[in-house]
């Protein structure tokens, strides 16, 4: 066989970034991760969904080399992070739930200092500051205090610092939490442009628009377990139906009524505030519940989320 | 797109793990140097000012009384001020060197939570506490450079002495910034624990380490406070070789090991204090 057709099939296999096989973490007896498997390829924007406690973060913490397992296996960039922690973070920029810029340092030091930890030369950090400022939509505010910026803007400097060494893999830990409408938009568009550009991401979320919009992929966790795997519009076909009916009868009064409208659709989820008709035809479901004589007080026809599938699957909202 | 994709060369191409593994202690010391900067002034303030206001009040006052008192020879047959000045230079350092263990570590893991944003890049945490460490004796050899300005301007030091008091002092810097760091990053806040540790430890420390009389003239039963204190270690290593005071070789041994001895076991009790809080 020719060299070159060797080549070429090696070069078929897309290169995994991250491997965990039976992952664990413990602490004391405590299960925070509990067995879990993934992959993930390079260029693939990879998510962790799940609610707050179920092992995301911890997780993010193994993967970025800090934090060290419990049990099982785990190869980040093909190296063992038990063994090889410095090496694997040198290639990884890390974005954390709680942003930890310097407050007594200006917004470009930030960046510049940071830069220094990984052994950047000054010169070629300053032309990088530069680019990177514009990435995050920041040059204006170059000289600013980072106690001045607003919360969008402190996210997307520390977003802009986990870029500075240019890395692997790029990860961000509920990179939207807290933030308003539009700032959210702003960094999905920025985070958007680095997924374009094939910079390989992990994302947690407990926002399943944010997943929707980002992820390639995701796995779907709860209590330290995965429930399901897959892309945003795989999981949805898999676990929800096509449009889903909100209907509302007031409070006190929907778990009464959904006895009655029973049958309609496929399936119905019960929440304390409203219920849920999962159905291929929204509307239609909608005709049958009012042929029934049934006023709900408000209703809304839309397309399954993730949010369903996360309901479908632990029977739980994932914002409570 | 802006221009960070187009020269984007990743960072298999850019960074070098094997520089930060080895230097990653200095680059973590320069980093609390540039943070030590913004205060540069504050700094040269105090570090002047305290000197000068000091040796005004106690050197001079007490200094005439006690020469006076010992018809004009001092102690130890040197002007009160010169037996004043190691362990003024010892104080000088430790003060100087606990000042960059302390509050930059509680902001390391607290307040900014800086520390694990540096422990998230190739550096680990054993070099985030040399790098703080290196940093605090710099400030170290700074606060007591400038106490020698004032103690040379005053009469009370001749310029030959200053590289040994220097070296001198710095270890008792050391010794006792390294425990003092082993002791804060068990902290979680400040709640007055500075405070405390101002008025226990630091100034009993100065108080009974033999810095005004000789620790041989306090009762026995005081006497322990100086032998465990960095202070006086340095201050009578400082006398001895400074101006020659009377101190045995094996003593002067005790006065370079017990400083060396404490900074040992702070640092390798702040390692894995260190690396524990990061990871959790």
């Amino acid at each position: 066989m020719p060299k070159s057709d060797a080549h070429t099939s090696t070069d078929a296999t897309p290169e995994l970034m991250i491997v965990a096989k039976g992952l664990t973490k413990k602490y004391g007896d405590f299960v925070a991760v509990d067995g879990i498997d993934f992959e993930v390829k390079r260029g693939e924007s990879f998510g962790l969904l799940g609610p707050n406690g179920a092992g995301k973060s911890t997780t993010m913490k193994m993967i970025a080399s800090t934090s060290q397992r419990s049990g099982g296996e785990l190869r980040i960039l093909d190296k063992d992070p038990n063994q090889h922690g410095p090496e694997i973070r040198a290639h990884l920029g890390v974005v954390p739930q709680q942003d930890n810029l310097d407050r007594e340092m200006k917004v470009w030091e930030n960046l510049k200092a940071y830069g220094r930890f990984f052994g950047l030369k000054g010169a070629w950090l300053d032309n990088k500051v530069t680019e990177l400022l514009e990435f995050a939509q920041l040059e204006e505010k170059r000289n600013s205090k980072t106690d001045d910026l607003s919360g969008g803007m402190k996210r997307r400097l520390t977003i802009a610092r986990g870029l500075v060494n240019e890395p692997e893999i790029l990860m961000l830990d509920e990179p939207t939490t807290g933030l308003d409408p539009q700032a959210r938009h702003i960094l999905w568009d920025r985070l958007f442009r680095l997924k374009e550009n094939g910079v390989t991401l992990v994302i947690t979320t407990h926002y399943m628009d944010e997943a929707e919009q980002l992820c390639d992929r995701l796995v779907v966790m709860d209590k330290g377990k995965i429930m399901a795997e897959g892309s945003p519009a795989a999981l949805i076909k898999e676990y929800s139906s096509k449009e889903v009916l909100e209907v509302r009868f007031g409070s006190e009064n929907n778990k009464e009524i959904a006895k009655q409208i029973e049958g309609i659709g496929e399936r119905l989820e019960i929440l304390p505030d409203r219920i849920l008709v999962y159905t291929d035809n929204g509307e239609r479901a909608l005709e049958n519940i009012l042929a029934k004589g049934l006023h709900p007080v408000t209703t809304l026809v839309r397309r399954s989320s993730l949010e369903d599938v996360f309901l479908r699957l632990t029977g739980r909202t994932l914002v409570d | 797109m802006g221009s960070v994709q187009t020269t984007w060369q990743g960072s298999k191409v850019l960074v070098n793990p094997a520089k930060p593994m080895r230097w990653g202690a200095f680059y973590v010391a320069e980093f609390r140097i540039r943070g030590m900067l913004k205060w540069w002034d504050a700094i040269i303030a105090f570090g002047l000012g305290n000197p000068v206001l000091y040796l005004l009040s106690i050197g001079i006052g007490i200094g005439a009384l006690v020469d006076k008192g010992t018809g004009g020879t001092g102690l130890d047959g040197v002007p009160y001020l010169t037996f004043l000045a190691p362990a003024l230079l010892a104080t000088a350092a430790i003060q100087g060197a606990m000042d960059e263990v302390t509050f930059p570590t509680i902001e390391g893991f607290e307040w900014n939570k800086t520390f694990y944003s540096i422990n998230a890049t190739a550096i680990t945490s054993r070099q985030i506490v040399d790098g703080i460490m290196w940093a605090a004796m710099a400030r170290c050899v700074i606060q007591v450079s400038l106490y020698e300005l004032i103690l040379v301007l005053f009469g009370a030091l001749p310029i030959s002495s200053i590289p040994v008091l220097t070296v001198v002092s710095s270890l008792a810097g050391f010794g006792f910034a390294a425990v003092m760091l082993s002791v804060t990053v068990l902290i979680k806040d400040d709640d007055g624990f500075f405070a405390i540790v101002g008025r226990f430890v630091l100034t009993p420390m100065f108080m009974f380490s033999g810095t005004y009389f000789p620790l041989a003239t306090l009762p026995i039963y005081l006497q322990w406070i100086g032998w465990i204190s960095p202070v006086w270690h340095a201050t009578d290593l400082g006398r001895a070789l400074s101006y020659g005071a009377d101190v045995p070789l094996w003593l002067m041994l005790v006065h370079v090991a017990v400083p060396v001895g404490l900074g040992a076991v702070g640092l390798l009790t702040a390692y894995p204090q260190f690396k524990k809080r990061l990871s959790a």
